[in-house]
């Protein structure tokens, strides 16, 4: 069984395997359809429709799912890895290690956001964008551009201190955990890092950026550290919802697995530590 | 296509989009009314029938328009009945429960309006082309 790390912990041997899995995995053809079926997702979650990867109460099933999927493809490439996670309240700065050349590489240059550094820079040869909402195929990053801040603990804590997982109308103008996690609402956690981030990452095709996928783990992380303060508290809504994935309902594009099957991650992965 | 191919099709691009064109980018960069951090802050408007815009910023043409909600397609507003375009190449935007907007280009940001999601969308392109949204 899995162990997620804090990137900031990975040995340099354990941040080789995981770039080399995710460029061997964009290699072979696998990686491009990840970040078509999110922006499919992205693009047609709605407000007032059908709803199911975001702005709704499977927002947080849905990327445990989809994040466990991608996690099977590394892993079908080398089984030692595992995905890690960023605790952007902690590495905040443009400077930090995840953003290192023998990581993530880092910030884009200022001419063009084109990120120059690093494994999954264009002139390496090995990540060219093919699912884009633009002509542009090389990674782009802004680091703090967006927004000045990435969430700090204290509003991390805030948010975790909400004990009703989610609320009606389930979406984006709920109140709850779920969608104070998410970020359209209150002091914006989710949200705000991929605004941070900028370039892809603040695309309907976040993806393309390797660490779309350690910001999830984290989100992740988050709701199971949710979860581990919260044990009388479960996954709303429970049945009957017009448009909106109920407890026991399947989710697309899977339509295998439903929210309550993804409550307990234990039996497949754990953390290294609590939040 | 190459770095350069691309580059030589910006700068075509450009050109052709005329003297006023020209004329409107010598005024700079327009401060727009993005939303809070990330989100949530951005006060809606209705855009209304009223609300149509047409300009050139940066040097891009910039069109929003209310559309027909059932002619929706792949790439098309989500039946937010609205349409925004970029150099005639449609922008992908949606409406929130609270009224604000956003687009492919700025999936996790709020804007008050959609011409301030389409100015916030040219500034990120920095001149590239919209490419029509994958869907399978």
């Amino acid at each position: 069984m899995g162990v997620r790390k804090n990137q900031a912990n990975l040995t340099a041997q354990e941040k080789r395997a995981f770039v080399n899995a995710v460029l061997a995995l964009k290699a072979n053809g696998g990686y491009d359809p990840f970040v078509t079926t999110h922006n499919q997702f992205i693009i047609s979650d709605v407000d007032n429709g059908e709803r199911t990867g975001h702005r709704s109460p499977s927002f947080l099933p849905w990327h445990r799912q989809y994040l466990l999927e991608f996690e099977r493809a590394l892993q079908a490439v080398d089984p030692s890895v595992n995905l890690p996670y960023w605790d952007w309240t902690a590495d905040r700065t443009a400077t930090a290690g995840i953003w290192g050349a023998d990581f993530m590489g880092g910030n884009g240059r200022s001419s063009d956001g084109q990120v120059t550094t690093g494994p999954f820079a264009f002139s390496g040869g090995n990540w060219r964008l093919n699912v884009n909402t633009d002509s542009r195929t090389y990674l782009r990053r802004q680091l703090g551009t967006g927004v000045a801040q990435l969430p700090s603990r204290t509003d991390t804590e805030s948010v975790l201190a909400i004990t009703t997982y989610d609320a009606a109308p389930w979406n984006s103008s709920s109140a709850g955990f779920r969608n104070n996690l998410e970020g359209w609402r209150g002091v914006n956690l989710h949200n705000r890092v991929h605004v941070w981030v900028g370039g892809q990452m603040a695309t309907g095709m976040s993806p393309n950026d390797p660490v779309f996928w350690l910001h999830h783990c984290f989100v992740d992380k988050l709701w199971s550290e949710w979860q581990k303060r919260n044990p009388g508290k479960t996954y709303l809504p429970t049945a009957g919802t017009p448009d909106v994935i109920d407890l026991n309902d399947r989710m697309k594009p899977w339509n295998t697995v439903t929210p309550a099957d993804l409550l307990d991650h234990s039996g497949t992965y754990t953390y290294d530590t609590g939040f | 296509m190459s770095e350069d191919t691309h580059a030589t099709e910006l700068t075509r691009r450009r050109m052709l989009q005329g003297a006023a064109a020209a004329l409107t980018v010598a005024t700079g960069t327009v401060v727009i009314g993005l939303a809070g951090p990330g989100g949530g802050a951005a006060t809606a408007a209705d855009p209304g029938a009223s609300d149509s815009f047409d300009e050139v910023f940066q040097g891009r043409r910039i069109q929003g328009r209310p559309a027909d909600v059932g002619s929706h397609h792949h790439g098309g507003a989500a039946g937010t009945g609205y349409e925004v375009r970029i150099d005639g190449d449609e922008l992908h935007m949606m409406r929130n429960a609270d009224g604000t907007w956003i687009s492919v280009v700025n999936h996790y940001q709020t804007f008050a309006t959609p011409r301030a999601l389409a100015r916030a969308a040219v500034n990120d392109l920095q001149g590239a082309t919209l490419v029509p949204v994958v869907t399978a």
